[in-house]
């Protein structure tokens, strides 16, 4: 297991980062340890971290998910669309769950069935569902949801922790335990590394890749109704752009973009990294396309540090005594 | 698709490529007579000129890309080159009024190839995969640009008259098409670098590598160089896409150029391009751009139709175009092998890639 060693080192690395950012962000500003402070964090940013625990398990299967972004704003402007034409509040809800999960069995379908690389079918995802978005809500804006529905998107639901904040440690721990402690985890990971041996162990790839993708556009689509509770009113071009944001945390955890080998910790720790940086550049009056700039360079010096990690001679024999142990 | 060599020496009459590049036209020419169904006074000279001059940026960055991408690569970061180099151009031509024509050209190859040369340094000899790297760049770009930018957007009135009125020149006039000067170099560069592609040993050697990496290395390519200058020529092509750019919008914002690289790739993938490197012809990444360009302009214009429908169609229309791409493509691969057994040795089977994303 030569992975192994690897992607622990990846994650001790990232636990650094991410301590040394928020000591350092702790230095700049008196409120910034606040547990406020943290949660607001994580509030402004809750749809994008929802999706990048799905895209965790999209990337390790060795496949990609560019389609996330529209999907979400698919299944928000379906909710804002029934709910203004008079179907009931909970019913919107559970058809907009419906579409995005009926988007995400679509394009897995064709994936799975034509054997079309995932990358151009979600790309065509991406265009196409956002154009569904447009068709529904054109240029229209609506909002004025049920009381309820924002306080879902914006109050307290434990502690200090909106519904969304929850639902992602929720979705992180039972995320974690599924792909790295069951059966399923594994699977994932022997598909993502090699297909061709997925098959020939009595893997059902194309189906497993048709749930793959279900399960990514329905995250996607709960992203998209939390969206709506938050903000409060739902416009077509809501999230343009996240896609690649989501990806940024995803590689930066130390997934793998063949498939095959990553964590959920590493994602959960990128995921941290990001936010904290954003707001402690925010903090220290970096503007935010600055920010962006630096993640772009983390993201890139992140590899460029795994690769020459992978090249001293110590892990080198390191991992070979341990490979020739197993 | 990768057996060009094989199928080459075969006996088939065409050769796969060629075959795409038809259905395309086809379609293309499809499409023109439903729209003239329904849009009156659909056809005509201003229709081509339309198409013409608005098609010559997104056709330079499909073949842009197609390089990238036959090499079994990517590049999302052709979005935020275009921005760099259509803002720094403006720049400099707008503070030098009296700067020939040439110069302002080599300033946005030049920007393009320095950009481009820092992807492909990363991928070949860093050994980042090309879609972490691009999607850093793409950020890291287009932050540059932003902070040097300062939000001030240039304007189409403190350009010297050439650039803006470059989209108007015309070559030659048929009748009442007018050819336009860009669409005129737009062609000839796909022409000159798709025989550059299909002739040349830097070309052949580029689909070698998109077909199978690590043979192209045993076989002792220097990958790396070719990887390198793949991205360089994607990098100098985008630079040119950005000159284009100023040349039809006059106003450039620092956001110039934002999402470019989706249309890039889905020009390249309606094009018959395979993401899998490997396969592809930059003429079909030409006509990918002309069809999607095509519906564009077309879309508008269909009473029936809303504004709003152009994405949900787009979107379609690429599902469909690599749907049909892979079921022809299968059917033709099983013929081409039945007929080319007796008189040829070739491999069983075209090597059936693996479904991944590269």
């Amino acid at each position: 297991m030569r992975s192994w060693s690897r992607e622990r080192s990846w994650e001790v690395l990232l636990a650094l980062i991410l301590v040394g950012t928020i000591a350092y962000n702790a230095t700049q500003s008196d409120v910034y340890l606040d547990v406020d402070n943290f949660v607001n964090i994580f509030r402004l940013s809750i749809e994008k971290v929802i999706i990048a625990v799905a895209m965790t398990f999209v990337i390790v299967s060795g496949e990609i998910d560019l389609s996330v972004a529209s999907v979400m704003a698919f299944s928000a402007c379906t909710l804002a669309f029934a709910y203004d034409s008079g179907v009931p509040f909970w019913l919107a809800i559970v058809l907009a769950l419906v579409a995005a999960a009926a988007a995400g069995l679509l394009q897995g379908w064709v994936i799975a069935s034509t054997g079309i690389s995932s990358l151009v079918v979600t790309l065509a995802g991406l265009i196409g569902f956002r154009g569904a978005a447009r068709v529904l809500l054109e240029d229209r804006s609506i909002g004025d949801f049920p009381a309820w529905f924002g306080d879902v998107g914006r109050a307290d639901f434990i502690g200090p922790m909106p519904f969304g904040l929850v639902l992602f440690l929720v979705l992180l721990v039972l995320g974690g335990i599924v792909l790295h402690r069951s059966v399923v985890g594994r699977r994932l990971f022997v598909l993502g590394d090699n297909a061709e041996v997925a098959r020939f162990s009595g893997i059902d790839v194309a189906r497993t890749k048709v749930l793959l993708f279900i399960a990514s556009a329905f995250v996607a689509g709960v992203a998209g109704v939390l969206f709506a509770a938050r903000l409060g009113s739902v416009r077509a071009n809501i999230g343009e752009g996240f896609e690649l944001d989501i990806i940024t945390m995803v590689l930066l955890g130390g997934v793998s973009i063949f498939g095959g080998s990553g964590t959920l910790l590493g994602v959960a720790l990128a995921i941290g990294i990001v936010l904290n940086l954003r707001n402690g550049l925010g903090l220290a009056n970096v503007e935010s396309n600055t920010q962006t700039g630096v993640i772009g360079v983390l993201l890139i010096a992140s590899v460029l540090a795994q690769n020459a990690l992978d090249r001293l001679p110590l892990r080198r024999s390191g991992a070979d005594a341990q490979e020739a142990a197993a | 698709m990768s057996s060009t060599a094989a199928v080459a020496r075969s006996p088939v009459w065409i050769r796969p490529e060629r075959i795409k590049e038809l259905s395309l036209i086809g379609v293309i020419a499809l499409m023109l007579v439903v729209f003239s169904f329904l849009v009156d006074d659909y056809l005509g000279g201003r229709f081509f000129n339309r198409v013409t001059t608005s098609v010559a940026i997104t056709a330079v960055l499909a073949v842009a890309q197609t390089i990238v991408i036959i090499t079994r690569n990517i590049d999302l970061s052709v979005g935020s080159i275009v921005g760099v180099s259509a803002y720094i151009t403006g720049e400099y031509v707008r503070d030098h009024p009296s700067s020939s024509a040439l110069v302002g050209i080599a300033l946005a190859l030049g920007i393009g190839l320095l950009l481009g040369a820092v992807n492909g340094t990363i991928v070949a000899w860093g050994r980042v995969p090309a879609i972490v790297t691009t999607l850093g760049t793409l950020a890291i770009y287009r932050s540059w640009l932003v902070s040097h930018g300062e939000g001030r957007t240039i304007t189409a009135d403190s350009l010297p008259s050439w650039v803006v009125e470059l989209p108007n020149r015309t070559v030659f006039s048929v009748g009442e098409l007018d050819v336009r000067l860009i669409f005129a170099v737009v062609v000839a560069i796909v022409v000159v670098l798709q025989i550059a592609l299909q002739r040349l040993r830097w070309g052949r050697r580029l689909y070698a590598i998109g077909s199978n990496p690590d043979a192209a290395t045993q076989a002792g390519l220097p990958t790396r160089r070719l990887v390198f200058s793949a991205f360089c020529a994607c990098g100098a092509l985008s630079g040119l896409a950005g000159f284009l750019f100023l040349a039809r919008f006059g106003n450039i914002t620092v956001v110039a150029g934002q999402g470019l690289e989706l249309d890039s790739v889905a020009a390249a993938v309606v094009g018959g391009v395979s993401v899998l490197g490997g396969s592809g012809t930059l003429l079909g990444a030409f006509l990918g751009a002309v069809l999607i360009d095509v519906l564009d302009q077309s879309l508008v214009r269909v009473p029936q139709v809303s504004e709003f429908w152009r994405n949900a169609i787009l979107g379609a229309l690429i599902l469909a175009a690599v749907v049909a791409d892979a079921a022809i493509g299968r059917r033709f691969r099983r013929r081409w092998s039945a007929e080319a057994r007796p008189h040829t040795r070739v491999e069983p089977a075209e090597e059936e890639k693996e479904p991944t994303h590269a």
